[in-house]
């Protein structure tokens, strides 16, 4: 049988999720307090209803566990016994079982194969005898298959084995028994996932709110009426009072929709005491959890998509944030550790802030870290504030976590974070002191659903750019056009204060024009500046048009696969315009040309003023070259007789690795002829050669160059753009004409060339 | 007794198509469009269906005929499907017909252009009537874009 065929079976899926988390969080308050008969009577009420509704529906699993877990509450419930953690442990492993259940019935229209047996022994167990008496003999019975069995979650087993110490101890034993840690999380994770999709469609609104829409909508009707008397009746005294009216009616109309779809925070916060009791049970920290602002509302699309980013750091926090138990009274901090959650409304914004008292993040260890992976240079380092320092950890592959955890730590990291929370237009921040703690703040707008834009226009269409992504608009008049736009590797930059900034031709990228059609010379350059994540980018459209507060909209499942786009909307006049998404648009962007990226640093590392260190090299015909040291390995000097053929490659053996060859002067464009290319050493007076071997690679390269003159510290000025292939630019170093190459793009055209000498 | 369907019928090329009534929510005369870059080539873009954003298929690029002559009509059908609304656009749109169950044959394995979106033939009078699957739409427009 399908449930989600049948309105009952939704119904149950539905009703039993949301009973499942009152029980969650009503089983904590009673495992707590240890015995609270509002709580016992609360927990006992949902587990009653999902055991009627399973055995209504013929599900034997849900019904079998359900019932155990309801024969054992019943006692709690007469004061017949009082909940030790041991109770409480088992009852949440039902809980957790449950879930699964569910979940299983979503996805795969069954509860799943997972062997409950022993839970629901242990269950009666516990509900049979003393608890004394009863904890031997379950404990063999329940244990052994329980740790095999992913459908039982941890804590029962550990729970159930351990001889009952108290709730609150100095020295919770450090989990010692944890089967298999990786599996229960699975499961969760997983339960986590399947439950949401349809859970989340599902919005319980106040009857009030709902019958204040009714109203407006009628009053909405009757301004209709009216408006469409005066039309038909042509009398134009009463139109303006109706359209006036009509005005009104609709801005209320709005402002209560949105309210109907604000949610308070609490609807994830609600989760979190679990999380927490269940963090703190397997890393051994005591954790207290503090909570503000849980009725703040937000929009429920913004509360699915923080949902998952907030979950992330608090786990962080519990588990590389929070010291031992031990650990933090040697520091003379109490025992218990505190997580505090804070959610309030700024500004039009909602502010969101997760701090810890923990141990804070160490500045130098992330500058360290961040050297180590090669995210920055030492020399960088030393220049950075800690305050910017600490927000490295946003990087892509960073992770500072010395051993990686099951509770996080796993690769997906706070870059994933940040980028969820930057996509519905938030930003976050990190505030760290050593030794007293961290505190993330998010800042999210209230609502995805209405947004100010900039309307641009492009070869016909109009685009809409979010706010939120804006920086500044530059506009080039005349002449300037030309020459405003240089290139670097054959990729756009414009020079922006001394900065460059790669440009995005909105025309090129979304392919707007017809192929082979040829475009009249522009007149003027419209570049929008956008900022998708932490790298600014210039987007050039053909006209911008005016800011407008837009309601955006899906595109639909038939374009979903479109990651430039982040929905669509309609303009005043009727027409439908796209909203263009950043951040897709800067990936797609970088996907088709990843040589941009390298082209903009090596660019902006020769680029004005800048302290760089160049190899200087003299061309064959009496030229001067350079190549940034900093891509260069070693230089050598080779005896001509040294020199090997290979597969067609001239080849050294260096330090008992094979070193191909490419000859500078071969490979650059305007030199090369296709014979010199293939073989480059024959001249017999030339006894040895000068080789640069390249480190950028994995094996390295070695580039014949002509002869080598010097090393070079000091400013470069870069006079000219590129001009020819493998070069990035001209400038004037120790008062000669220096063409800088690119030691990357050299070697890319030394193996292409040989390549097409290959084929030929 | 046999059962009958009631098809709406439309026009694309050559072809004569059925839809079974139900799946058809309305018929509208050819509309504004906003095209959308980078999607899929049968995708003519965008319309505004009373604030409902609806993307836009054109039959003749679906299914890879000879574009429409240049200043003849075309209509929108705008159809439900397990994954929303989407519009259609076709030469003409014929009667609502009934056909008997009886009528029905699987298409023949020898069918070109449409095979992959027709479910199934009716014969009726001088003609053959080609029942569409509306869910299949996506996924020939997937199929489509993979081969190209």
């Amino acid at each position: 049988m399908n449930l989600l065929e049948d309105e009952v079976g939704r119904m149950f899926l539905i009703e039993s999720s949301e009973n499942l988390d009152l029980f969650d969080q009503d089983l904590l308050v009673l495992e707590k307090s240890g015995d609270s008969p509002e709580a016992v009577t609360r927990v006992f009420r949902a587990i009653h209803t999902i055991k009627g509704g399973a055995s209504f529906l013929g599900l034997g699993k849900i019904e079998s566990l359900a019932h155990a877990g309801e024969n054992l509450l019943g006692r709690l419930r007469d004061g017949q016994m009082s909940c030790t953690r041991e109770v409480a442990g088992a009852l949440f492993a039902m809980g957790d079982a449950l879930r699964e259940c569910l979940a299983n019935l979503q996805t795969i229209a069954s509860e799943g194969e997972t062997d409950t047996s022993a839970l629901v022994a242990t269950l009666k167990a516990l509900e049979a005898g003393a608890a004394g008496a009863q904890d031997a003999s379950a404990t063999p019975a329940a244990t052994a298959p329980v740790a095999n069995s992913a459908a039982v979650s941890e804590p029962a087993s550990a729970v159930v084995s351990e001889p009952s110490p108290p709730p609150t101890v100095s020295h919770p034993a450090p989990a010692p028994e944890m089967p298999a840690p990786a599996v229960v999380r699975a499961t969760e994770g997983n339960v986590a996932a399947a439950v949401a999709p349809n859970i989340e469609t599902t919005i319980r609104i106040d009857v009030e709110v709902l019958d204040k829409l009714l109203n407006l909508i009628g009053e909405l009707v009757l301004a209709r009426n009216q408006i469409l008397q005066c039309t038909m009746t042509e009398d134009l005294v009463t139109l303006p009072a109706a359209s006036q009216r009509l005005n009104l009616v609709t801005s209320e109309l709005q402002q209560h929709t949105m309210k109907a779809r604000m949610q308070p925070i609490d609807t994830i916060w609600s989760k979190y005491p679990r999380v927490i009791r269940d963090l703190s049970q397997r890393t051994g920290k005591q954790i207290r959890l503090e909570v503000a602002g849980a009725e703040t509302e937000l929009d429920r699309t913004i509360i699915e998509a923080i949902k998952d980013p907030l979950m992330h750091l608090i786990r962080n926090s519990a588990d590389h944030g929070l010291e031992l138990p031990d650990t933090r009274v040697e520091k003379g901090k109490v025992a218990q550790g505190c997580i505090s959650l804070r959610a309030f409304h700024q500004g039009g914004q909602v502010n969101i802030e997760i701090s810890d008292d923990g141990r804070g993040i160490d500045p130098e260890r992330i500058k360290a870290t961040a050297i180590q992976r090669g995210f920055i240079t030492p020399d960088q380092a030393s220049r950075i504030s800690d305050r910017d320092a600490v927000n490295l950890i946003f990087l892509p592959g960073f992770s500072t976590a010395e051993k990686v955890t099951n509770i996080s730590g796993r690769g997906v990291g706070m870059d994933v974070v940040k980028t969820n929370i930057e996509r519905i237009g938030g930003a976050i921040d990190i505030r760290s002191k050593l030794g007293t703690g961290t505190t993330f703040s998010i800042k999210i707008p209230l609502t995805l659903a209405i947004i100010p834009a900039l309307i641009t226009s492009c070869a016909g269409d109009r685009y809409a750019i979010p706010q939120v992504n804006l920086q500044e608009l530059v506009r080039i008049e005349g002449a300037k056009c030309k020459t405003a736009v240089e290139y670097v590797y054959g990729a756009p930059v414009y020079r922006l204060r001394g900065k460059l900034l790669p440009l995005i031709y909105l025309r090129k990228e979304l392919a707007l024009d017809e192929p082979g059609v040829v475009l009249p010379e522009a007149t003027s350059l419209e570049i929008v500046i956008v900022q998708a994540g932490d790298h600014p980018f210039g987007l050039v459209v053909d006209s911008v048009l005016d800011t407008e507060e837009i309601v955006v909209k899906p595109l639909g499942n038939y374009l979903k696969g479109l990651s430039s786009f982040a929905g669509a909307t309609i303009m005043g006049d009727g027409k439908v315009a796209l909203i263009l998404d950043v951040l897709g648009l800067a990936q797609r962007a970088r996907v088709l040309s990843d040589v941009r990226d390298r082209a903009a640093q090596a660019a902006a590392a020769v680029s004005k003023g800048s302290q760089t260190s160049l190899l200087l090299l003299a061309a064959p015909d009496g030229g001067q070259l350079a190549v940034p040291l900093s891509t260069v390995a070693r230089l050598e000097e080779f005896p001509v007789d040294r020199i090997e053929r290979s597969g067609g490659t001239e080849c050294i053996q260096y330090r008992g690795d094979i070193l191909p060859l490419i000859k500078l002067s071969a490979a650059l464009p305007e030199r090369r002829t296709g014979a010199r290319a293939v073989s480059a050493f024959v001249d017999p007076n030339i006894k040895s050669i000068s080789v640069v071997v390249y480190s950028g690679l994995e094996h390295p390269i070695g580039i014949v160059v002509h002869e080598i003159i010097d090393i070079y510290d000091g400013p470069v000025e870069v006079r000219r753009g590129k001009g020819r292939e493998g070069s990035v630019g001209t400038a004037i170093i120790q008062e000669r004409i220096t063409e800088l190459l690119s030691l990357d793009e050299v070697i890319r055209l030394g193996q292409a060339q040989r390549h097409a000498a290959e084929e030929a | 007794m046999s059962n009958q369907r009631e098809l709406c019928t439309f026009v694309v090329a050559d072809l004569f198509f059925g839809m079974e009534v139900g799946k058809v929510q309305e018929i509208l005369r050819a509309q504004e469009m906003t095209r959308v870059p980078l999607a899929p080539t049968a995708v003519r873009g965008l319309i505004n269906l009373r604030g409902q954003i609806v993307a836009t298929v054109d039959m003749r690029r679906l299914l890879k005929v000879a574009p429409r002559a240049a200043g003849t009509q075309s209509l929108n059908v705008i159809i439900r499907t397990g994954h929303g609304l989407l519009s259609l656009i076709v030469d003409d749109v014929g009667d609502v017909v009934d056909v008997p169950d009886s009528d029905f044959e699987t298409p023949p394995e020898t069918m070109r252009e449409a095979r992959e979106l027709v479910v199934g033939v009716y014969k009726v009078e001088e003609k053959l009537l080609l029942l569409v699957d509306p869910e299949k739409i996506m996924q020939l427009m997937r199929s489509n874009e993979i081969r190209s």
